[in-house]
């Protein structure tokens, strides 16, 4: 890999020893992807808390946070002192909700180490966004901006719908991006890479969000980690759609870029999406392929009396939160079901202020922020069945918790959590 | 036992390691996809499912799912269950990240798809410096692969 001299002077040590390992691990991953050279990126979003188990016990033993995005984040054995970070950088979700950390089941002890973290990563000059979808809350890269970004979600959101620029980066590369502002040009940072290879043509409307998720997750399981072009979109869709699709895609394949033909920017026509290539193959979306991920989401799911209602996955935005006291205003929760609405900090401060938080607290549910039930391995005690509007969620949720989950729209899990039991159906 | 083959392909992590393969054609999550505290595949509907990768030359199509992939790998590697080495077709940032901060003997880029030559149970040998992989296959090699068999008294590393 070819480095420029402010690089090579990077790795040679000349900005200290955390930006030297930074540079390291840079050309070790450059290397391993075959990379030509790395290109400037003032815009990083990646994780550096250290509230999991596995993290927690590691900071403890070997001496703290630095320690944590030593190894974490920079791949090095060695303890260094991480400075401040040299490129704007934002935090993505956390691992607890501090404020109903005793409804989610966290000890006080965990609390403690979230806000050493929390300090230590604002230290470091890392924005607290503490959400998946930065692109809600002020993090709006532009067309053709250079990014360094994880969080699968988020980042074939602003690959696809905002023509940024980022692979899906991971906790190391994005440590390293955060004190070097640079990252392997590779990928999809350049044009010819970001070329459709697959067509795949709608023959049924798909129009709500759930039906842009199962859209989304067939989409995934066809096409992999190839770049899909979606012609006969007949329903406009808005950011949330787009959210559940991409999150969709990411999950049940590896999709990070996808086009819809005159809707994205990249793909005004259907020529402009596939460049000078073809498509490698033409899949067709109708009924049958809805249904099919229809079961498949509800895969692990038998049992219709509901414990949980778990929404926002991705994290949820104002309008999706609006959305949800429409169906709640005036209503109760069943005794036996608990609703948890995740969204962003700042977003939450937007519902409080406009009523919407006291609505779902009114009816028996609550606002969290900055984590999930997955990210966080958090659930209410004893929850054995969970309903969810988020392809994304039913596939990981299982998975991870041992618990069985519905999917459905998310009018449809509103009521499972009034009714307490499961009645959805694909209409 | 059959004779033992050659693969070629392209460096992506250096290193040597030895050991029994482990082939899955399915793409293989990190995060939601692996319990990287015991190096066993969990996502619901993977064919590795429940079974441990630690110490395996793990042979599959490549990386799918979160991009924390390589912090579930990375973790897997402290955690001392990492696979020993791993041979992949397709590569992206994700599948590149983590091959790199596991540390293991990675290569990808082959000649011939490994998928189609190698078998679970296989002995298999990776110089990923030199960019070669033998492979020498198990006893009845006829049969489907059993992705759990034991570790089998017959089977003898490859000479080198």
């Amino acid at each position: 890999m070819r480095l420029r001299d402010d690089e090579k002077a990077m790795l040679a040590g000349d900005q200290g020893p955390a930006v030297q390992k930074a540079m390291d691990l840079l050309v070790r991953y450059g290397e391993a992807l075959d990379a030509q050279c790395l290109v400037d990126t003032r815009n990083v979003a990646g994780t550096i808390g250290g509230a999991t188990p596995f993290l927690r016990q590691y900071a403890e033993r070997e001496g703290g946070m630095d320690a944590v995005f030593s190894e974490f984040n920079l791949d090095s054995a060695e303890v260094v002192r991480i400075p401040k970070v040299k490129v704007s950088s934002s935090h993505l979700q956390q691992g607890i909700d501090p404020r109903h950390a005793k409804r989610q089941g966290i000890g006080e002890d965990v609390v403690r180490i979230y806000e050493t973290g929390q300090a230590y990563s604002s230290g470091l000059g890392v924005q607290p966004l503490n959400t998946c979808t930065p692109y809600q809350v002020g993090n709006v890269p532009v067309k053709g901006e250079h990014c360094a970004w994880m969080e699968s979600s988020a980042v074939i959101y602003i690959n696809s719908v905002l023509g940024a620029r980022t692979n899906a980066e991971g906790r190391e590369s994005t440590g390293a991006a955060m004190l070097t502002g640079k990252i392997p040009y590779w990928g999809l940072h350049l044009d010819e890479n970001r070329r459709g290879t697959h067509l795949i043509q709608l023959d049924i409307d798909v129009s709500t969000t759930a039906d842009w998720g199962l859209l989304g997750y067939w989409v995934g399981e066809q096409v992999q980690d190839c770049i899909p072009v979606i012609e006969g979109v007949s329903h406009q869709p808005n950011l949330a759609r787009l959210k559940h699709f991409g999150a969709a895609a990411a999950s049940s394949g590896g999709v990070e870029m996808y086009h819809l033909v005159g809707v994205t920017p990249e793909a005004r026509t259907r020529e402009q999406a596939f460049g000078a290539s073809r498509p490698s193959a033409i899949l067709r979306f109708g009924e049958a392929e809805r249904c099919w991920a229809y079961e498949q989401v509800n895969v692990t799911a038998h049992d219709a009396q509901v414990d949980f209602v778990m929404l926002g996955c991705p994290h949820y935005s104002l309008e999706q939160i609006w959305e949800v006291c429409q169906l709640l205003e005036g209503q109760r929760l069943s005794a036996n079901t608990q609703l948890w609405i995740f969204t962003a900090a700042s977003i939450k401060q937007l519902a409080d202020v406009a009523g919407y938080t006291r609505i779902i607290e009114q009816a028996g549910g609550h606002v969290m922020t900055d984590t999930c039930s997955a990210i966080g391995k958090v659930l209410p005690k004893g929850t054995r069945v969970a309903a969810v509007d988020s392809a994304k969620q039913a596939h990981y949720l299982p998975a991870i918790m041992g618990i069985q989950a519905w999917f459905g729209t998310t009018a449809e899990c509103i009521q499972a959590a009034i009714d307490g039991r499961w009645k959805g159906v694909l209409i | 036992m059959s004779a033992t083959f050659t693969l070629r392909g392209r460096k992506v992590v250096g290193g040597c390691f030895e050991g029994e393969a482990l082939v899955t054609h399915d793409r293989i999550s990190g995060w939601g996809g692996i319990d990287p505290r015991s190096g066993t595949v969990i996502e619901t509907r993977h064919e590795l499912k429940g079974i441990s990768f630690a110490g395996k030359v793990l042979v599959f199509p490549g990386a799918k799912g979160s991009s924390g992939w390589s912090s579930q790998f990375h973790i897997a590697r402290l955690a001392g269950v990492a696979p020993g080495a791993m041979l992949f077709n397709e590569m992206t940032a994700k599948m590149g990240l983590g091959a790199v901060v596991v540390h293991a003997p990675a290569m990808t880029g082959f000649t011939e798809d490994p998928l189609e030559w190698i078998r679970t149970g296989d002995w298999v040998r990776v110089d990923a410096d030199a960019g070669i992989v033998e492979v020498t296959p198990r006893p009845s090699r006829s049969d489907p692969p059993i992705p759990q068999q034991p570790n089998g008294p017959q089977r003898t590393p490859a000479p080198s």
